[in-house]
């Protein structure tokens, strides 16, 4: 008889959900009939990431300890439970702001594969070995590539896919590499044995590890491994756009303090200051070339590579107060990105091409809704009180200034006041230019009332602002969280 | 729970504002409503002031983030009633000018207004550093539009300068704010320590030199003073600089005694040159604008000369001085306002003659340019004085810059005075340009008449300042 390993059906049940969902959209794209086919997918799809994340929450809920599974390959703990419930949540907004898009055929698809990138990043962040690791991040990865290059009749979308593809794939071979070299010097592929048996060969290790964190630096796309994100960003459908920002840069997040903290803990001088220098490098670079972009997608990808930045100071700090200021920032930072990216693809519809500064001129008086909720994220993105931003940054400059890096709360000003001058400048054209310097015409007639994009905006605003001012029970999640982590 | 609805009043009535689809004529009137509500409950809340009581008052503290320590804390003392009395009557007025001239989209504009105003008595109530830190940030949302949008023809000069150079200044102070109130374990300024680290003292110090503005940190002072509407350049400088007052008495000086000692010198020397040069350059000014908006930096170093002596006479006389530069720059640039509305034009070049059938224009602005000269018996002149006689302990040379600094206001408030309504008609005078009508009146008045009841009783302000009148004690007891 073969022992069959124990499931625990419950740990894994964010993911299955979503995949069910998933393989509804695909059957819908086959089976229901072409006027209801965007319907059906696009609510399996919402419903998908609403359960999953409602799973997440039991999960949460009936994990006071992290536990192993199947064969130590995954974990079920606090940490992999809030990370899955932000992707959920996120998931589950981009889902409305998508739903404007139009495209020609390929929606059952678009749908199902969203859910299924959902479903790869829940399955990462519990991954607790190299394998599953390395497997969780060529599941979201794959689908992330197919969903950048879907609108197969924009030359810039299938550009920006093979950009993705190239690179993401040269990304996860570092990755793959550093996990060999890590097996070879440790003999072990579970994060926590590997901690066991770090004695090894240092050098071996070493360059394993080093190769792993630019491995995942790719994805979290932290300076200097950015150089796919302003080309993607800018090119893939902007609603893909708005999912890669927030989830994939929070699945990244979530596992690289994890394998860092759990495999490598004896390896943290090391580690510490190598995430603080490119932490350092994302801040600098993301800010200064975000001033110099026209091009609004491409100046939200610069920035956000300087919020990787940001968030890695607080995986720097390697401690609870950093892990809880990360947890989050997540979530301010993911409202604020979905938001953004949302009223930047109701705007190029309206204009009917990619949206520059310029093209913002007067939108704040035109659409005082939309106008206001951008005001609001990007405040809330340089870290203006009154957003989740503020709170954000105030945790990880004291989780920096607790571990002793009082040199990155100085640089992490610095950059906080850099990223003003973009930030603000996307105010002025708001609202201190008139539509009437805008040389576009609309592309025609008035928009459509676009309810869904509507609603997932209002859900972006309500969590950058309810996150400031509700910051404790947010905290408590956070800090339960950081806890199932040995620091 | 008075002080909490003493914010939240005109930041819920700004949502409404914002969000209610009324006709022009009506968002302005409700704004305006509002801001008179405001100054009602104001009224009640001086009502339940015991002056008699020590420490804080009307305090209320409600956790927010307790894992760092930071709870939602506010309050007054003596001096914070006074600065937050002058914070609703001055925004009354300004939101008044507005419904007066009709600014343009008013929706926005005055929900805007009332919302800074919010932000700004939240921050003269704030008792917890990071509360004080939100809404001294706060301000800044509501004032990069109000200049950028309605402000003159160099308008994105002018708040691009003015949002540089404050954040510059806040992102400072963010830092010692974390760094502060991390080795403190709390950031409530009640139960909070001192500190000896100069380092984040400087940070502070800095931030709020940005917010006054002091010499030398006053860079943006001269654009965005000129190219506000004028009612946000009364606010900003009336209201918005004592801010950085409130700071220098709640954080700085009782929080970093061993710091401001070592540099108390530096700051002295620093108020007094900026006394100095604010005046010169207001005497040189060629515009109405820009003696107003650097006669305020002149003034804003006398205060600061007041609060550095750091003894009983320059405590009360820098917060009494706070109180009256206050309504006098608030008159002054209304006024001011008022003229470039009839005249097109500031220069004072093409002003002049308007005494000449306007009397009423010609006794308000004397009135207010008497009492902004700090003619003996105002209460301008005993703010100096008390300030005068407090920096004399710390050496006699500052009491001369001081009264240096006195006689230069006379000079420049007179040349104003003259310009404006004597010499002869100005190419931009018409006949035309009206004597001063009921409604510019009923904005003025109120804030002259303030004046002139602290000018007959100065020590309704002076000597309920501080928790048993004792200044100095109260604050290298940091309050307790």
């Amino acid at each position: 008889m073969i022992d069959t390993p124990k499931v625990d059906w419950l740990a894994l049940s964010p993911v299955l959900a979503l995949l069910g969902a998933s393989g509804i959209a695909l059957l819908a794209a086959v089976l229901v009939p072409t006027w209801l086919r965007k319907t059906v997918s696009a609510v399996a799809v919402f419903a998908g990431f609403v359960v999953a994340a409602v799973f997440a929450g039991i999960v949460f809920d009936e994990t006071p300890q992290p536990e192993v599974l199947l064969s130590e390959s995954m974990i079920r703990d606090q940490l992999g439970a809030v990370a899955q419930l932000i992707l959920g949540i996120t998931g589950a907004v981009v889902v409305f702001a998508a739903w404007s898009e139009r495209r020609r055929g390929h929606d059952a698809e678009y749908y199902a594969l969203l859910a299924a990138a959902g479903a790869g990043m829940m399955f990462f962040v519990q991954a607790e070995n190299l394998m599953t690791l390395f497997l969780g991040l060529e599941w979201f990865s794959l689908c992330l590539y197919i969903l950048v290059a879907i609108d197969t009749d924009r030359a810039t979308s299938l550009e920006a896919g093979l950009k993705y593809v190239i690179v993401g794939g040269f990304g996860s071979a570092v990755l793959l590499f550093g996990s060999a070299l890590v097996f070879g010097a440790t003999g072990e592929l579970g994060f926590s044995q590997i901690a066991e048996a770090a004695a090894g060969d240092e050098a071996f290790l070493v360059a394993g590890l080093a190769m792993i964190i630019a491995g995942l630096a790719f994805k979290v796309s932290a300076a200097p491994f950015h150089m796919w994100t302003p080309d993607v960003y800018q090119g893939a459908p902007t609603s893909v756009t708005a999912f890669m920002s927030a989830a994939t840069k929070t699945a990244a997040l979530v596992v690289t303090l994890r394998v860092l903290v759990t495999a490598f803990p004896d390896e943290s001088e090391i580690w510490t200051i190598a995430v603080a220098v490119i932490a350092c490098v994302s801040l600098a670079w993301g800010n200064l070339a975000a001033l110099a972009q026209q091009d609004v997608k491409r100046i939200l990808a610069f920035s956000s590579v300087s919020h990787a930045g940001f968030m890695l100071i607080a995986v720097a700090a390697a401690s609870e107060r950093g892990t809880e200021a990360l947890l989050y920032y997540l979530v301010p930072y993911s409202a604020m990105s979905v938001g953004a990216f949302a009223i930047v693809a109701a705007r190029e519809r309206e204009l009917a091409a990619p949206l520059t500064l310029e093209g913002l001129a007067g939108l704040g008086w035109e659409r005082p809704f939309y106008g206001a909720a951008l005001w609001v994220f990007m405040l809330g993105m340089a870290g203006f009180p009154l957003t989740g931003g503020f709170f954000g940054k105030l945790f990880i400059f004291s989780a920096a200034y607790e571990a002793g890096d009082w040199w990155l709360v100085l640089v992490g000003v610095a950059a906080t006041a850099l990223s003003l001058a973009y930030y603000l400048n996307i105010v002025r054209w708001l609202y201190m230019r008139s539509g009437a310097e805008l040389r576009l015409a609309p592309a025609g007639g008035s928009p459509s009332r676009e309810l869904a994009l509507g609603v997932a905006v209002t859900a972006a605003v309500v969590v950058t602002i309810g996150s400031f001012f509700a910051a404790q029970p947010i905290l408590d999640l956070a800090s339960d969280a950081a806890s199932s982590l040995p620091f | 729970m008075l002080v909490t609805a003493l914010i939240l009043l005109p930041v819920v009535a700004a949502l409404i504002i914002a969000l209610l689809p009324l006709p022009r004529e009506m968002s302005a009137g409700l704004a305006f409503l509002a801001a008179l509500m405001e100054v009602g409950l104001w009224i009640v809340t001086a009502t339940r002031f015991d002056f008699d009581e020590s420490g804080l008052q009307l305090g209320t503290t409600e956790e927010w983030v307790e894992s760092l320590g930071i709870s939602y804390s506010v309050g007054f003392y003596g001096f914070s009633l006074w600065l937050a009395g002058v914070t609703v009557i001055v925004s009354a007025a300004a939101i008044g000018y507005a419904l007066w001239v009709g600014r343009d989209r008013p929706r926005a504009y005055h929900a805007l207004m009332l919302f800074l105003t919010g932000a700004v008595v939240a921050t003269f109530a704030a008792q917890d550093l990071l509360l004080f830190y939100v809404s001294f940030e706060a301000m800044l949302i509501p004032l990069y539009v109000l200049v950028g949008v309605w402000g003159g023809a160099r308008r994105i000069a002018a708040t691009l300068t003015f949002v540089v150079y404050t954040m510059a200044g806040s992102l400072l102070m963010l830092a010692s704010v974390v760094a502060f109130g991390v080795t403190q374990g709390t950031f409530s300024l009640l139960e909070s320590g001192t500190s000896d680290n100069v380092w984040i003292f400087l940070g502070f110090a800095v931030a709020f030199a940005v917010k006054a503005p002091l010499f030398p940190f006053h860079g943006w002072l001269p654009l965005a003073y000129r190219e506000a509407p004028p009612e946000v350049a009364a606010v900003l400088s009336a209201i918005v600089s004592k801010t950085a007052v409130y700071g220098f008495l709640v954080i700085v000086l009782p929080k970093f005694p061993e710091p401001v000692d070592d540099f108390t010198g530096v700051t002295l020397v620093l108020a007094g040159a900026g006394l100095v040069y604010g005046s010169l350059l207001a005497f040189r000014a060629p515009d109405l604008r820009g003696i107003v908006a650097y006669s305020s930096l002149a003034q804003m170093g006398l205060i600061t000369l007041g609060l550095f002596a750091l003894n009983d006479l320059g405590l009360d006389g820098a917060v009494l001085l706070s109180v009256a530069h206050a309504l006098i720059s608030a008159s002054m640039f209304l006024l001011v306002g008022m003229l470039e509305r009839r005249c097109g034009s500031g220069d004072l070049e093409v002003l002049g003659g308007m005494a000449r059938g306007r009397p009423v224009l010609a006794t308000v602005l004397l009135v207010a340019g008497m009492v902004a000269l700090a003619v003996p018996g105002s209460v301008t002149f005993a703010g100096e004085f008390l300030i005068m006689a407090g920096v004399y302990e710390e050496g006699w040379g500052y009491a001369a810059i001081v009264a240096l600094g006195i006689v230069l206001a006379a000079m420049y408030v007179l040349r104003l005075i003259s310009a404006v309504l004597h010499v002869r008609p100005g190419t931009a005078v018409r006949d035309e340009a009206l004597d001063l009508r009921l409604g510019e009146l009923a904005l003025v008045l109120p804030l002259v008449a303030c004046l002139i009841a602290l000018s007959a009783w100065p020590a309704l302000v002076s000597q309920s300042s501080f928790p048993g009148d004792r200044p100095a004690r109260v604050i290298s007891e940091g309050f307790k």
